[in-house]
């Protein structure tokens, strides 16, 4: 089968964000970006189904230069060859925005896809809906929160099994060509190899830009998006937490203390 | 002219999902702002009965949307039936609670129908620039304030825990079917079945402490430290997602909206950084310690008390101060 894993590059979980000088984003000068998680996954269910049925993974993701080094880590992992819309008239985009120019770029191929793979829900802006609208744009069924994949016998159906509430998957059949939002959890990403690393570097990493997917600057980025941020900042918080600091032991004696003398829980 | 508001309600076998209550107030507060009327929406099959749970609340109408085709939720029944809706009567606002079902069909409805969609909003303000929601971004680190740009339809879906059911205005609502043609409605998933992924075979609901552990652990090799605090404070242990998904401990430790909800008298979070599928599984907790190397970490804005450093340092010197003042 042929695959296509959609990949977003978000900043590193741990990082230290500081809010951008024009206020609308968090300042990405110093941050380190890695695979956001739940497009990890995509890609290693997008490898595994490539192994199992004899066929290929193509990676793609917008964004700017650094977004290489995120389809760089595609390749490494196994993926033949990478998409990278690089456009700057793609940045800025809201979820709508940045499906149509996913959708764009995937239609393009010469052989189609059989299968559209992408993470559940990004860690910045978390709008958990790229994969749907890419799905609509296609005219092709989907599902979120995808949890177990299993392409059935002639590759034309695949049995998916989709999170709810309160610990239970949901499970259905859905005809392919189809689009999958794949949830963290479902499987276990594989590590590079050496090897894998080596390889990647031969691989081809291909630029596309507005012209070449026959968009116009409107429909895209910024400008093609329905959403607007106007501002970003720390949430307040109700109320501060009392916070202990100091050398471990010192800290661990005075919580201990409050626990027991004020919150009375010990 | 008023401002037609529409809530979209989930519902199952008649009963309505908790956070659908939480989105009838959001959409009640948005009415009150935008001086809008606001109506309820249940789509279903066989609904006549479900209107009545709603029969003191303050709602213009409960519109009900009657198709067999509805009976099970899969997204394109539901779109077509709400596009077709969304079409017919041009409401100015649609609000739907931001659960597993919605965020699975209305991002494609938006899209259908030319929708702004504005998803997990926790909260909104009337300013010079329009209707401002706020939403979290960066996992919860941070907050937006968005808006809707261009005509038509702008849809939200309302973040769990956001509002709350206690807030709920009450009155008096009509039931109607929704005199809508719906185009025929074919179902985009072939339904199998329902499996339990076994969430609940450790009950940590039971548990009076609860020592919950997340990605800052860094491995399950270095569990131990957590082991050993839970045994000196007599708690169980439970953990946020990312420490399930890697593996590092069952599932039937994880705690959020995909887990256990547990409501402690003391719980004590270490290397959590706080989302909110996390803090919707915990916030009921009578005593929340955080311990963390990040001092803008979420997980702070809701403990009592709170240690900024690494938990490797930290959970060891706490185990060893519980041990001392427990022998005392």
């Amino acid at each position: 089968m042929k695959i296509a894993v959609c990949i977003k590059q978000v900043p590193e979980s741990e990082a230290r964000l500081r809010v951008a000088a024009d206020g609308k984003w968090v300042e990405e000068e110093d941050l380190t970006f890695v695979v956001n998680e739940s497009d990890e996954y995509a890609l290693e269910e997008g490898l595994t189904i490539a192994e199992k049925t004899g066929g290929e993974v193509v990676v793609f993701s917008l964004g700017p230069e650094r977004v290489r080094e995120a389809l760089r880590k595609g390749l490494a992992l196994g993926a033949s060859r990478a998409v990278h819309l690089s456009d700057p008239a793609f940045l800025g985009g809201d979820a709508l925005a940045t499906g149509h120019a996913l959708a764009a770029a995937l239609a393009q191929e010469e052989v189609p896809f059989d299968l559209v793979l992408t993470g559940s829900q990004s860690d910045d802006a978390g709008y958990g809906s790229t994969g749907s609208v890419i799905a609509g744009y296609l005219g092709w069924p989907h599902a979120w929160l995808v949890m177990g994949v299993e392409v059935e016998e002639g590759e034309k159906t695949a049995k998916v099994k989709r999170e709810m509430e309160s610990g239970m998957n949901e499970i259905f059949r859905l005809g392919l060509p189809a689009v999958l939002e794949i949830q963290a959890g479902i499987n276990q990403p594989r590590y590079a190899s050496l090897k894998g690393i080596m390889q990647a570097k031969k691989k081809e990493i291909r630029e596309t830009g507005l012209a070449d997917l026959g968009l116009a600057a409107a429909d895209v980025g910024a400008a093609g998006s329905r959403l607007e941020i106007l501002s970003v900042a720390f949430p307040e918080t109700g109320k501060a937490a009392e916070i202990f600091e100091g050398d471990p032991a010192a800290a661990a004696g005075q919580l201990v203390e409050k626990l027991q003398k004020e919150a009375r829980v010990l | 002219m008023a401002k037609k508001i529409w809530v979209v309600l989930q519902q199952r076998d008649g009963k309505l999902h908790r956070m659908s209550w939480e989105a009838i107030v959001a959409g009640q507060k948005l009415a009150e702002l935008e001086g809008g009327k606001l109506s309820a929406v249940i789509l279903g099959s066989g609904l006549e009965a479900s209107g009545e749970e709603l029969a003191s609340t303050a709602l213009a109408a409960v519109h009900l949307v009657d198709n067999e085709a509805l009976a099970t939720y899969a997204p394109g029944p539901f779109i077509g039936a709400l596009a077709a809706a969304i079409e017919a009567e041009k409401p100015d606002l649609v609000v739907f609670p931001h659960t597993y079902q919605s965020v699975d069909f209305v991002p494609r409805l938006a899209q259908t129908v030319g929708a702004a969609l504005v998803p997990e909003i926790t909260g909104f303000e009337l300013g010079d620039e329009g209707l401002v929601f706020r939403r979290p971004i960066m996992a919860g680190k941070l907050e937006a304030q968005v808006r809707a740009k261009g005509e038509g339809t702008v849809m939200v879906s309302v973040q769990s825990g956001a509002f709350s059911p206690d807030e709920l205005q009450s009155g008096s609502s009509t039931v109607e079917v929704l005199a809508v043609d719906l185009p025929e409605l074919s179902a985009d998933r072939e339904i199998l079945g329902v499996e339990d992924v076994g969430g609940e075979q450790v009950d940590l609901s039971q548990s009076e402490i609860v020592v919950a552990v997340g990605r800052g652990i860094g491995g399950a090799d270095n569990m131990g430290i957590i082991e050993e605090l839970a045994e000196a404070l007599g708690g169980e242990i439970g953990a946020s997602r990312p420490v399930i998904d890697s593996g590092w401990l069952p599932r039937d430790r994880q705690i959020g909206s995909s887990g256990q909800t547990v409501a402690p008298k003391l719980y004590l979070a270490a290397g959590i950084s706080g989302a909110i599928q996390h803090l919707v599984g915990m916030k009921g907790s009578k005593v929340i310690v955080a311990i963390n190397k990040d001092p803008s970490a979420p997980i702070f804005g809701i403990a009592q008390y709170g240690i900024v450093g690494d938990l490797h340092e930290i959970v060891p010197a706490l185990t060893a101060a519980i041990r001392e003042a427990k022998a005392e």
